[in-house]
């Protein structure tokens, strides 16, 4: 039962040699001239350590849930595009009803003005 | 690799579903690049789409298939079914544009999601498989939130869309943990395999546990979306904050699709474990039936209250499901026909009263109705008496069989205590018919309902009492479909 461990075992030490190997070799091999901003925290560009009811652009919401919807079609677009050869005519037709469908919303959002900043 | 072969045939068994489909993308377009002028265009599109799709459905009952891989299914349940949830989302959009105009919500979207929730129910009824189940109460529930949410400057309307998202999305976390367990142990995500695999003889204690397991987890994933205690902590709370217009759609053609899940699953799917189920459900429904009539006689919004009795029909919905016979499962199926057809002229008659600014939520709102339109408080009437289960209205049948049911399975106690909560929650029923009738109005009230929705109200008051008095051939029906 143990020895069936032995894989992960063997994953975690070189996950952690090669963290550590790469860290190193940046580390001793970089150029180092650290500064202010270089050494600050960073967080996808807001500042880590502040107020937790900072007010953003209610609009990043909007943006961000289009953005995603849009996102997830590509990650249905990719293995499917990988398959399409063996799956034929069905396959592509079935795509095409997904990508009509999507098309749909994507006319609803631009006519109502989801896509305008202002 | 899967050797999954396409046949066209088998569009032809999907057609309801497809053509809604079609007909929700062309509508949502239209309703883009028609003016304002036309405005009544998405309304009247959205009813032919409802009745044009009923037809389909009517159509294709008798016939029966198992299309799409095994993921889909066509019977005469699902198609009775879908023709009944088509007919009373008719009659509930009637009733909903009088309260969108009332209350300046009218928008073409309002009607575009009503129809999303009702393929997304079409889905479920329909679902052969747990992943199809899945996809259409996802569709169902997440046009559903939106709904709630459309009086989207209303605090109340929008606290309880997020309750009930938040509430829904626990749900359905439970509902496909047990399903991932199911799956586990029966290697299949069919529902015709779970079945083949959870009646086999050869099943040791272990494989009985995990399947057990993933039964709890089940219930309680359909249980929530019922709204039985204890997991009906969504319900007054969405039932009063919703626009009475959702409430009354939430409160009715869902109950459809929720029963056609929980036969599918555990009927279809997991008949072979019905002694463990009805163990769960014994609880569920005398807690839901005992709570319901109890908490109902502190309310004064009469939505809250509607919300508490439906607690309690569920109650007597699942009691129907309890006995493990096909007519127990009929008398289920029955009241749920009974309860669709009550709730609808409840809330269609509070939508009747409304006029801009002014919700008729409170029971006070009633006051001296009879005087003002008799003929509204007659069916007010005829609706209170019947969900108290007074004969010879429709709601004394649905009680009536479930309990005889009840009795012949050998559960006398349970049957006993259903009584005893019914006469409770008569008195509440009765304090409305009071307050009508007996008490005088502070202030005028009015009827401001225009004609076709009148016409409709009127027809549908009347088929509590018409059923009622002919009960059996919609009996002998549901018992059919199992």
């Amino acid at each position: 039962m143990l020895e069936n461990y032995l894989p992960i075992i063997v994953f975690i030490f070189l996950g952690i040699a090669f963290g550590v190997g790469l860290t190193l070799v940046g580390y001793l091999l970089g150029p180092s001239k650290p500064d202010e901003e270089k050494n600050s925290q960073f967080e996808c560009g807001f500042p880590a350590f502040e107020d937790s009811r900072m007010h953003f652009n209610v609009r990043y919401y909007l943006v961000a849930i289009l953005f995603i919807l849009f996102d997830l079609e590509v990650a249905f677009f990719i293995p499917w595009a990988v398959v399409q050869s063996k799956l034929g005519w069905f396959g592509f037709i079935g795509m095409s009803v997904f990508l009509l469908l999507l098309v749909v919303g994507f006319i609803f959002e631009w006519k109502k003005g989801a896509l305008e900043w202002e | 690799m899967m050797d999954y072969q396409f046949n066209t045939a088998d569009l032809f068994f999907a057609l309801p579903e497809l053509f809604m489909i079609a007909a929700i993308a062309l509508i949502l377009l239209l309703d883009l690049f028609v003016s304002e002028r036309f405005q009544n265009l998405t309304y009247y599109l959205t009813q032919s789409t409802l009745a044009i799709t009923g037809y389909f459905a009517f159509n294709l009952i008798g016939e029966s298939a198992v299309i799409f891989d095994g993921t889909y299914v066509l019977d005469t349940i699902g198609s009775y079914f879908k023709v009944f949830m088509m007919v009373f989302s008719i009659v509930a959009l009637v009733y909903s544009r009088h309260y969108l105009r009332a209350h300046n919500l009218l928008k073409g979207e309002y009607f575009i999601l009503s129809l999303l929730s009702v393929l997304g129910m079409m889905v479920m009824v329909s679902a052969h498989s747990m992943l199809t189940i899945y996809l259409g109460l996802e569709i169902m529930s997440l046009s559903l939130y939106t709904l709630i949410a459309i009086a989207r400057d209303r605090a109340v309307a929008v606290e309880a869309a997020l309750k009930y998202f938040v509430l829904g999305a626990i749900a359905s976390g439970l509902l496909l943990y047990g399903m991932s367990m199911i799956y586990g142990i029966t290697g299949s995500l069919d529902i015709g395999q779970i079945a083949a695999f959870a009646t086999g003889a050869n099943l040791n204690s272990e494989q009985v546990l995990i399947l057990n397991f993933g039964l709890v987890f089940l219930v309680i994933g359909i249980a929530f979306k019922f709204g039985a205690v204890p997991f009906h902590m969504w319900v007054p709370d969405v039932y009063q904050g919703a626009p009475t217009s959702v409430t009354m759609f939430l409160s009715t053609v869902p109950k459809f699709a929720a029963t056609a899940m929980l036969v599918r699953l555990l009927i279809d799917g997991l008949g072979g474990l019905q002694a463990y189920w009805a163990d769960l459900f014994i609880i569920l429904a005398i807690l839901s039936i005992g709570l319901g009539s109890l908490v109902a006689l502190m309310q004064t919004n009469i939505k809250r209250l509607l919300a508490y009795s439906t607690i309690s029909h569920i109650g007597f919905i699942l009691l129907g499901f309890i006995t493990g016979v096909v007519e127990g499962y009929g008398a289920a199926t029955f009241y749920v026909l009974a309860y669709v057809l009550m709730s609808l002229t409840a809330f269609g008659i509070i939508i009747a009263l409304n006029k801009q600014g002014f919700e008729a939520d409170q029971i006070v709102d009633f006051r001296g109705l009879s005087k003002h339109s008799p003929w509204f408080a007659l069916l007010m009437l005829f609706v209170m008496l019947s969900m108290a289960g007074v004969p010879p209205f429709i709601g004394f049948y649905s009680k009536l069989f479930i309990l005889q049911q009840v009795v012949s399975a050998g559960y006398i106690y349970l049957a006993v205590a259903a009584v005893v909560f019914a006469v409770i929650s008569a008195y509440y029923y009765l304090q409305i018919i009071k307050t009508m009738y007996f008490d005088d109005a502070e202030k005028e009230i009015t009827v401001t309902a225009p004609l076709d929705m009148r016409i409709i109200l009127s027809i549908n008051g009347a088929l509590i009492l018409v059923l009622g008095l002919m009960p059996s051939y919609w009996m002998e029906l549901a018992i059919s479909l199992f």
